[in-house]
């Protein structure tokens, strides 16, 4: 399956990424070719074949609901681009 | 110093012949002369060094030092290291800080080794020359012109060049394995889920596996006794005995059978590669293996599926990285779209950027099923595919690589260098253990053999890889370095 600009776009805007016209011009080319290689798996017959996520036969264990960690909101904050009184500040989102 | 094992070091220590602090200082001083033109290392700690050295020397002057007491180590920058940067080979980490310590470190620095520092690597582990690091390329010991594999290539070329005696590294898909080969050194990955990956910068998180990277597969084997191990902080670590990996190195390995896969020794193979791979396979039969040709039918899908589940997993793990609560922000940011977009724009190399794209677009509604769904059914045929060989053989055994190392910005085009990853993809998607061992020089370019086993098997790859180092002396050959 190729890739379109309007793909790239997308993906970009999912991803939060910024790419701008040109770039993704670019990204449409590299893209497609990587695609094209990925759609070999079509070759493969896979009817009936169960999708593995992981390749051991697993559980997933369970623990006692309790909190473990301490808390370190000072340390963890001071590698914060910018905080104040203990919240983590972005621009504006409600005027 | 610099050219002794870990094994060898310890005994050294052990015996008094020098001191912890002696060894930490003299590794730091070569690093200060050789590193500059290798670029191995991103971050060199000093001073923590020392004192690690320190402390190490004292436990052992009160009769309390272990086997791993007083040996040095470093870090691919991937595993946080707590007050130490851990940038992951990425600006947008160029700032970070961590403020814990991975469960491997820890496990380490408990054991009492001596961290030297973070070695460099492809952004994010996305790579397999390490051209893709924020920090610049790391050039192979054997020649400068050539890489060092990746991405654990820093890991790689440090143990190679005598900087460190061992490294840890990761491997998702070769990462470990490849370096390895490329600059002459043994490098493990042990199952999926062997080691804890809590502390680990995650990639694409069903295939990461934390490894050894040392001189000698003995080397590796002390390394995993520290390292391996459930971990509740990692869900996906197995509770599953840990074996002594050093107890049973040296078992005979009269009837071993060993398989070797036909789509390993097909097109693409460089003809020095296949030669010297050959060679370690008749020093196997003259100790006794015997050989049976294998088929892994499926070889040829694990790229392709390697390129949909790992983008994927990196497209999710990825999102992390916002310019809220760490790493690079980006400067005057509008609004709130405006700071995630022009931070990840500002903050992620090409290679990580495309991964992002795939991952996010193969997920997307409407090609989902085409694309991730299709992969993962191909990833169990692949897994089964090893699963039947190993009903019929003990190990199997191949190139690590295709070729030998090739040129820095030999391979600019992203899908040449994909296929590089050729052997070591599928290992990952299947979650088996596989080792790289130095198997022979061509054109003073050193080659790697890997071995491979089934799930949990990696004392038993140990022991083979062992046996063959006490045979043939490729693990001992050193690249020449100008000093």
């Amino acid at each position: 399956m190729a890739i379109e600009h309007a793909n790239v776009l997308r993906a970009a805007h999912l991803a939060r990424l910024g790419v701008s016209d040109a770039q993704a011009e670019r990204y449409v080319d590299d893209l497609s070719r990587i695609l094209e290689m990925v759609d070999r798996l079509s070759e493969i017959d896979t009817e009936g074949v169960a999708p593995l996520s992981h390749p051991l036969d697993a559980t997933q264990p369970l623990r006692a609901d309790e909190a473990i960690e301490v808390d370190r909101r000072e340390t963890f904050q001071s590698i914060a681009p910018a905080t104040a009184d203990g919240l983590y500040l972005v621009p504006r989102v409600v005027e | 110093m610099h050219d002794k094992t870990l094994a060898e070091l310890a005994r050294g220590l052990a015996a008094g012949d020098f001191s912890s602090r002696e060894l930490t200082s003299s590794l730091l001083e070569r690093i200060k002369r050789i590193d500059p033109a290798l670029n191995s290392f991103i971050t060199v700690t000093d001073e923590q060094a020392l004192k690690e050295a320190d402390a190490a020397d004292a436990l052992r002057h009160k009769g309390e030092a272990g086997i791993l007491s007083g040996l040095p180590l470093a870090y691919k920058d991937i595993f946080c290291t707590e007050g130490v940067r851990t940038s992951a080979g990425s600006k947008m980490l160029d700032n970070f800080i961590a403020p814990y310590n991975a469960t491997v470190v820890e496990k380490l620095r408990h054991a009492g080794t001596v961290s030297l520092g973070k070695t460099n690597m492809d952004e994010f582990a996305m790579g397999s020359s390490n051209e893709n690091s924020y920090y610049g390329p790391v050039k192979n010991p054997w020649n400068p012109k050539l890489v060092p594999g990746g991405s654990s290539g820093g890991s790689a070329a440090a143990v190679a060049a005598g900087l460190v005696p061992a490294a840890l590294g990761t491997d998702t898909g070769g990462s470990i394995r490849q370096p390895a080969a490329f600059c002459g050194i043994t490098g493990l990955k042990p199952t999926y889920g062997r080691v804890s990956r809590y502390g680990m910068i995650a990639y694409a998180s069903s295939l990461d596996q934390a490894g050894p990277m040392a001189r000698t597969a003995e080397d590796c084997a002390m390394l995993m006794n520290a390292m391996a191990g459930h971990d509740a902080r990692d869900s996906t670590s197995v509770s599953r005995n840990v074996p002594d990996y050093t107890q049973g190195l040296n078992k005979p390995l009269n009837g071993l059978k060993i398989g070797l896969p036909v789509e390993y020794f097909g097109e693409g193979l460089a003809p020095e590669v296949e030669t010297a791979v050959r060679e370690a396979v008749r020093v196997y039969e003259s100790l006794g293996a015997q050989v049976i040709e294998v088929s892994l039918p499926h070889t040829s899908m694990a790229i392709p599926a390697y390129y949909v589940i790992a983008p994927a997993e990196a497209s999710a793990n990825l999102s992390r990285y916002d310019g809220v609560r760490f790493g690079h922000r980006c400067k005057d940011p509008v609004d709130l779209e405006d700071l995630y977009k022009r931070t990840r724009a500002e903050g992620f190399g090409d290679e990580v950027k495309r991964r992002i794209l795939i991952g996010t677009h193969t997920l997307s509604e409407g090609f989902f099923d085409a694309y991730y769904r299709k992969a993962q059914q191909i990833r169990r045929l692949i897994r089964q595919d090893f699963l039947d060989a190993f009903a019929r053989v003990d190990v199997l055994m191949g190139p690590a690589a295709p070729t030998t190392a090739f040129e820095l910005g030999a391979k600019a085009d992203p899908v040449q260098m994909y296929l590089q990853d050729i052997y070591t993809i599928a290992i990952n998607l299947a979650g088996i253990p596989g080792i790289s061992v130095p198997a022979g020089l061509a054109d003073n370019r050193p080659v790697g053999l890997q071995i491979l086993g089934p799930h949990f098997g990696e004392a038993h790859l140990l022991n083979v890889a062992h046996v063959y180092q006490q045979a043939t002396d490729w693990h001992q050959r050193r690249p020449e370095i100008k000093e």
